[in-house]
């Protein structure tokens, strides 16, 4: 057997986040490979989204590091901007422009933060919508659409940068059962092209499936983690079991 | 108004309550016609049969004094026409900016915003006319050589633009504000910078929220451009007073302020308008 070379894509050391002295994160250390799919899981307020949010830059760490590739990217020396053009976010509510259309939401930031011309941009935008069935909607506004077309949508609008790693903080949460399952398999296509991702998520049975690594934070603290099949499958700690009981019964 | 919609054959319960409100809604429209009938009359016939009115009549509603009077009138009213586009110009510009510095959150900017913050309290508190005095005769007071003589109606446009843009800096605030954080952090994640975001993302959705308090303030303006009068310009307001004492009658105000009215009434008109197109959009669907 070869030894496998992955890249490391990700890295976080030891990252504290406290709001007005109030611990959100208490030391996380997360490792992402090229390709992979990492899935953070536990209770609303575990510090999943924080943890995302302090990797987009989003909010500022209390402590720790954060390396993207070999740069650190809490260094308050690093260009924000150009590194959250790398490290694409998905949110929860979409957060889909309102004042533009599906297509104008994608080639906004290609245009202004990549300097893509109007005429290549559209033509990319209408490519990744095509590629998730929005073809008919990209002069739509998104009031006018699915929530889970508008997720989709929002994820194609992050994808269309081509960040080096992409964030997704619960992007299910706020869909119909029966919308969930289009956002899902949009997320799958992504991972077998390639994408590296952090997700956090509710979805257990999807993050089962997909995730190669999983997260089980708790109060701030990574209280286990490992391949997916083994903390789903033979869980060590008694919080990860009780848990995955509550919530796969 | 005919209810349409529905089956091409209306049962016979539908039938009866199209028929209930049809006449339902003949009954309120002749009550409305007549209550407002019976209080013209009253107000007409108080008028009328007030023991001075004859004299009023005479001096305030004078055809041959309007007419004499309508082509100075209509002159000064283009002057404020023009202070009046200029002055639109600079509040958008000026209360814009002031918007805008007032939103700088990092404490390298905090001398900035408070010093934004005394100006909207200065020049919002401070009553126009003072304001008009304070400039119309302050700045010519300091003898600034490169200026020269400045025309009163710059003067006033100036004092309208101080005054004005205070009010416009705190519409823009609210309506930056009330953009959804959310739209800015989608915006930020993506690289756009601050400015960027804030140009892009969060005005153009700014603007539209803001823009019914915006023509209101406008409305307003366009009344208040009559105010440069004090300082000698001769606009509308000073014709008609000009024309005053040489007909030693009033009319010649009247007409100045039905020019304004006609003025106002298109603006108005486009505000209500624009409010209730924004509201149907926020709130589709119910009948109340």
């Amino acid at each position: 057997m070869t030894v496998e070379l992955r890249e490391m894509v990700l890295h976080a050391v030891g990252v504290h986040k406290a709001f007005d002295g109030q611990p959100v994160l208490r030391g996380i250390d997360l490792e992402l490979y090229r390709g992979q799919i990492v899935a953070l899981i536990g209770s609303s307020g575990s510090g999943k989204s924080t943890l995302l949010r302090c990797i987009n830059l989003l909010e500022q760490v209390s402590d720790g590091e954060i390396f993207l590739g070999s740069n650190d990217i809490t260094d308050p020396r690093v260009n924000q901007d150009e590194v959250r053009r790398q490290i694409g976010l998905v949110f929860q509510a979409y957060n889909l422009f309102a004042h533009m259309s599906v297509r104008q939401n994608i080639t906004l930031a290609l245009r202004n933060v990549k300097g893509i011309p109007a005429a290549e941009a559209d033509m990319r935008a209408n490519a990744l919508l095509a590629r998730i069935g929005l073809a008919d909607f990209a002069d739509s506004y998104p009031d006018k659409l699915s929530g889970g077309q508008q997720q989709r949508a929002a994820i194609m609008r992050a994808v269309a940068l081509e960040p080096q790693v992409l964030l997704l903080d619960e992007v299910t949460s706020a869909l119909d059962p029966e919308l969930v399952g289009e956002v899902l398999e949009l997320i799958r296509d992504l991972k077998s092209q390639g994408t590296s991702i952090i997700m956090a998520t509710h979805e257990l049975s999807f993050a089962r499936d997909v995730a190669d690594w999983v997260l089980f934070l708790d109060q701030g603290r990574i209280v286990e983690e490992g391949p997916a099949a083994e903390v789903f499958g033979h869980p060590r700690e008694p919080r990860t079991r009780e848990f995955l009981t509550r919530l796969l019964g | 108004m005919t209810i349409t919609g529905g089956p091409a054959q209306l049962s016979e319960v539908e039938q009866g309550r199209r028929a209930f409100r049809h006449q339902r809604k003949q009954r309120s429209t002749l009550v409305s016609m007549a209550s407002t009938l019976a209080f013209a009359a009253v107000v007409w016939f108080a008028l009328v049969k007030s023991p001075g009115w004859p004299r009023v009549h005479q001096s305030f509603f004078d055809a041959a004094t309007a007419r004499a009077a309508l082509p100075q009138v209509v002159d000064g009213l283009w002057l404020n026409l023009r202070v009046l586009a200029y002055s639109s110009i600079g509040v958008l510009v000026v209360g814009l900016t002031l918007a805008l510095l007032r939103t700088l959150r990092a404490p390298i900017f905090t001398p900035v915003r408070l010093l934004v913050r005394a100006y909207v309290d200065v020049f919002r508190g401070m009553p126009l006319i003072i304001v008009l005095y304070l400039v119309g005769f302050g700045i010519p007071g300091l003898r600034i050589a490169f200026l020269g003589r400045v025309p009163a109606e710059v003067l006033g446009t100036v004092a309208l633009i101080l005054t004005y843009s205070a009010y416009v800096a705190e519409v823009f605030r609210a309506g930056i504000e009330a953009v959804h954080p959310s739209q800015r952090l989608a915006a930020r994640s993506l690289g756009l910078t601050y400015a960027q975001s804030m140009r892009l993302v969060v005005l153009p959705q700014a603007f539209r929220k803001v823009a019914p308090p915006l023509m209101n303030d406008f409305v307003s303006l366009q009344k208040d451009v009559g105010l440069i009068s004090v300082l000698g310009a001769v606009d509308a307001v000073r014709s008609a007073q000009i024309e005053v004492s040489h007909f030693a009658n009033f009319t010649p105000y009247v007409l100045a302020g039905l020019c304004f009215v006609l003025l106002a009434v298109p603006t108005v008109r486009l505000a209500d308008w624009f409010t209730a197109r924004l509201a149907k959009r926020e709130q589709a669907g119910g009948v109340l």
